[in-house]
């Protein structure tokens, strides 16, 4: 049968064009990638190639012709045998051709009744909701061990290593060193150079280099000796970890933890002290956890290691050093996903994670001398966010103030009120306070520096604020 | 005594020192590898060529970028290549998932963007991936699989394996500093990794001349101690021939390895692309002059191991996987809706 040659469109947003020039004549050989003719777009004049191999029967659409609709027979093709008497009259008429329409997913699924959609907004399949896991039972009995973060962190990667041999350790420093700031201390000596890898001075590639090796099947777990330096790596994180199990229809992901210390340390200035919290939380495909204490960074590095998702986890300089109980188990693994109630109360919810929670714990008995019973929640995991426990504490308090060092255009904090204020508003009794650090780069100066982070008695005025005390 | 070190630090440098090698004779094919290298390179050809009208007839959307005059390349290596050996590339990708032998409906699915791609639909031209036929993408940002096919090449050596990452780039991409990040790597702990830079002459609208410094990027390894190889990329036997060598010095633990790959892509950077920036001649004269696919095809009538009713015959065979390709691409039904939230996180 004789082969329409159609009009084609040559952009993803090409409706018509104007047919230049032909280049090939009624009667002409042709053969695939012949040019056979010009068409003007909006852009550019771009060259028709053939696809298939014949004679060019008759032409159908003149040279000079303006306006011609993508899909519209432009020529008519003969294979090789027929001759211009097989051009059926049909195919002389050139009409665009019908837009060629997928087959919908609708029909093609048998089971799917045909409901008529009530709006556009309802034809949007509502997003899964998932459920995280509570917190393990610590036996009663269980010997509580005071432990820094640093050593709680230490202890996670080297018991997971000692479980799994297909994780490692990559980073600047994190072997011969033993780490800029000491969290792979002993590691090298336990597992060797194969496993704990010093990397060249190169965020960008090694970065790469990880999420490659967890593409083929390794556990990685990077450390950037601070998470400033993890914008040189950002695309790889973003672009090649996040988003690779969903670009491949859930055949290959990449399993690791990105680690090391982030926010504000102490006079490191504008460029060392930044809280990428609410970065990292905007992309689909990440998992985003910020501990507090020594118990949660074991027991959520110790879950990250497993995860088999990318895990930002972001640390803190300053909490490196502080100790807190953690329960002397074999395998202490705390879930993703799940906010801790630090300390239950009744007049107001407070929100933090990460070393914004020391501005609660230092805030709450200031508070209670001032008779308010202040319920505090650690969020722990910032993506998948644990909304559930905040809201349930907000319709009972009937208020809420936010706390967190990062800047606070687009912050955690107010992802947060929003969320509470589409779903709990009428328990709300006042506004939701964000706190946050100041919307300036961070100053060297030390007075600066400290008017630029959050501090205890803002947090107190904003408890005034929302519960009418002030 | 300082004279004396330095010396003695020149001298163990020089021992080691990394050169541009030449490229080794084309590897001499018997019928079959012939007739073999015919046939891959034939059906990348007509599947492109076909993914090109699609695209026209607005089946396939957004960006498509077509392999088409660069067949040797992937087809040359591929034959080179031994079980588990990964290959990883950029966007212009669709060559390397066919020689990959991943199924031609399933990758043309991808493009119409049905839920019978390889990527249930959700991937499209530039990102597709087959596990199990060890073809790690598919990606859009230039150089990042440099950095991924790395890291491929890692796990190899972490695993102890014999397995061999083939990283293909494009001569754009090799001005990419992650490329060099990855290079000092790979090369500083010996990894099992062959830099296949594809120069098709153009980044998009940009010749080599107008954004290279250097233009040979067999060299572009020398300061990271990585050996590099010129290789004609429009004729499969020397590609292959290099991709021997190459496989067999990565293999042999010596770390990674650079072919750089002459080839040349007769369409334009992307479908939309008028391609202004170069000359109707000089198209017309590497099609004619050095068309991989007719280069085979002159030897295998030269030699009468085909006719040409043989190769037509092959010719149809060829047409008629990619007709079934197309025809499942745009009869299979678009993902379910309920597929938007899945695949997001395990």
């Amino acid at each position: 049968m004789p082969i329409d040659i159609l009009m084609p469109a040559l952009s993803p947003t090409m409706e018509e064009g104007n047919l230049s020039k032909w280049l090939k004549k009624e009667g002409d050989k042709i053969v695939s990638g012949d040019v056979i003719a010009e068409i003007e777009t909006d852009k550019a004049t771009m060259e028709v190639e053939a696809v298939d191999e014949g004679t060019l029967g008759k032409i159908l659409v003149a040279a000079g012709t303006e306006g011609v609709k993508v899909n519209t027979p432009i020529a008519v093709l003969l294979q090789e045998g027929e001759s211009a008497s097989a051009i059926g009259s049909a195919q002389v008429q050139a009409e665009p051709a019908e837009k060629p329409q997928p087959a919908k997913a609708e029909e093609a699924s048998p089971a799917a009744e045909k409901v008529p959609a009530p709006s556009v907004q309802a034809a949007v399949p509502a997003a899964p909701r998932t459920e995280a896991a509570s917190d393990p039972d610590i036996p009663p009995g269980t010997e509580m061990v005071s432990t820094t973060v640093r050593e709680a962190l230490r202890d996670a990667m080297a018991e997971e290593m000692r479980r799994d041999p297909d994780v490692f350790v990559m980073g600047e420093e994190v072997a011969e060193y033993q780490g800029a700031y000491k969290i792979t201390q002993g590691l090298l000596q336990e597992f060797g150079a194969k496993r704990v890898v010093d990397t060249p001075i190169t965020e960008h590639g090694f970065a790469g280099v990880g999420v490659g090796a967890a593409m083929a099947g390794l556990k990685p777990i990077v450390e950037f000796m601070t998470f400033n330096f993890a914008m040189q790596a950002i695309d790889q994180i973003i672009n090649s970890a996040a988003k690779t199990l969903y670009m491949s229809g859930g055949q290959m992901g990449a399993p690791i933890v990105f680690r090391g210390p982030n926010g504000a340390a102490a006079r490191v200035a504008a460029q060392h002290s930044q809280d990428y919290a609410a970065w990292y939380s905007h992309v689909p495909g990440l998992r985003v956890i910020q501990p507090y204490s020594a118990a949660d960074a074991k027991g959520l590095l110790k879950a990250a290691i497993r995860d088999p998702n990318p895990v930002i986890f972001l640390e803190n300089e300053i909490l490196y050093g502080h100790s807190f109980d953690v329960p002397k188990l074999d395998d202490f693994v705390l879930p993703i996903g799940k906010a801790r109630v630090h300390k239950q109360g009744k007049d107001v919810t407070l929100v933090s994670f990460g070393i914004g929670m020391t501005y609660l714990v230092k805030a709450e008995p200031e508070l209670a001398k001032l008779g308010i019973d202040a319920e505090i929640i650690d969020l722990r995991t910032i993506r998948p966010m644990d909304l559930d426990t905040v809201i349930a504490s907000v319709r009972k308090t009937n208020r809420l103030v936010v706390v967190e060092e990062g800047f606070p255009q687009s912050s955690v904090g107010d992802y947060i009120a929003n969320q509470v204020s589409q779903r709990a508003f009428d328990f709300l009794d006042s506004p939701v306070i964000t706190i946050a650090g100041k919307d300036v780069p961070m100053p060297y100066a030390a007075n600066l520096e400290k008017l630029a982070l959050p501090n205890v008695g803002e947090v107190i005025e904003a408890v005034k604020a929302v519960t009418y005390k002030r | 005594m300082a004279a004396a070190a330095r010396k003695a630090s020149t001298k163990s440098r020089s021992e080691a020192k990394a050169q541009a090698l030449s490229a080794p004779p084309p590897a001499s094919f018997s019928k079959e590898q012939e007739l073999k290298a015919y046939r891959d390179m034939l059906l990348i050809r007509r599947f492109e060529e076909k993914a090109g009208q699609l695209y026209g007839m607005g089946f396939i959307g957004g960006f498509c970028h077509l392999y088409i005059g660069q067949e040797a390349v992937v087809t040359g290596l591929k034959m080179a290549m031994i079980e588990g050996d990964q290959m990883i590339t950029a966007y212009r990708d669709h060559g390397h998932m066919l020689a990959m032998e991943m199924s031609p409906r399933g990758v043309m699915a991808e493009l119409t963007g049905r839920r019978g791609g390889y990527s249930r639909g959700k991937g499209g031209s530039m990102h597709m991936f087959s596990k199990e036929k060890f073809f790690y993408g598919g990606h859009g940002i230039v150089g990042a699989q440099v950095s991924l096919g790395t890291g491929l090449a890692f796990a190899n050596k972490y695993r102890e394996n014999k397995n061999v990452s083939l990283t293909f780039f494009g001569d754009g991409a090799a001005n990419q500093g992650q490329v060099y990040e990855s290079f000092n790597m790979a090369s500083l702990w010996k990894l099992p990794v062959i830099y296949v830079i594809e120069n098709n002459r153009y980044a998009m609208g940009t010749s080599v001349q107008r954004s290279s410094a250097e233009t040979d990027f067999s060299h572009r390894g020398l300061s990271f101690r990585i050996p590099g190889i010129q290789v004609d990329g429009m004729d499969v036997r020397a590609v292959k021939s290099a991709g021997d060598l190459a496989t067999d010095w990565c293999r042999s633990g010596n770390g990674p390895i650079i072919l750089e790959m002459l080839t040349y892509r007769y369409r334009g950077h992307s479908m939309s692309d008028p391609a202004k920036y170069r000359t109707k001649e000089e198209v017309q004269k590497m099609r004619s002059e050095h068309d991989p696919i007719e280069q085979v095809k002159a030897r295998l009538i030269d030699k009468k191991w085909a006719s040409e009713d043989d190769l037509k015959a092959q010719d149809k065979e060829v047409r008629d996987i990619v007709a079934d390709a197309a025809d499942f691409a745009q009869t299979d039904p678009e993902p379910d809706p309920s597929e938007l939230w899945t695949d997001v996180v395990r």
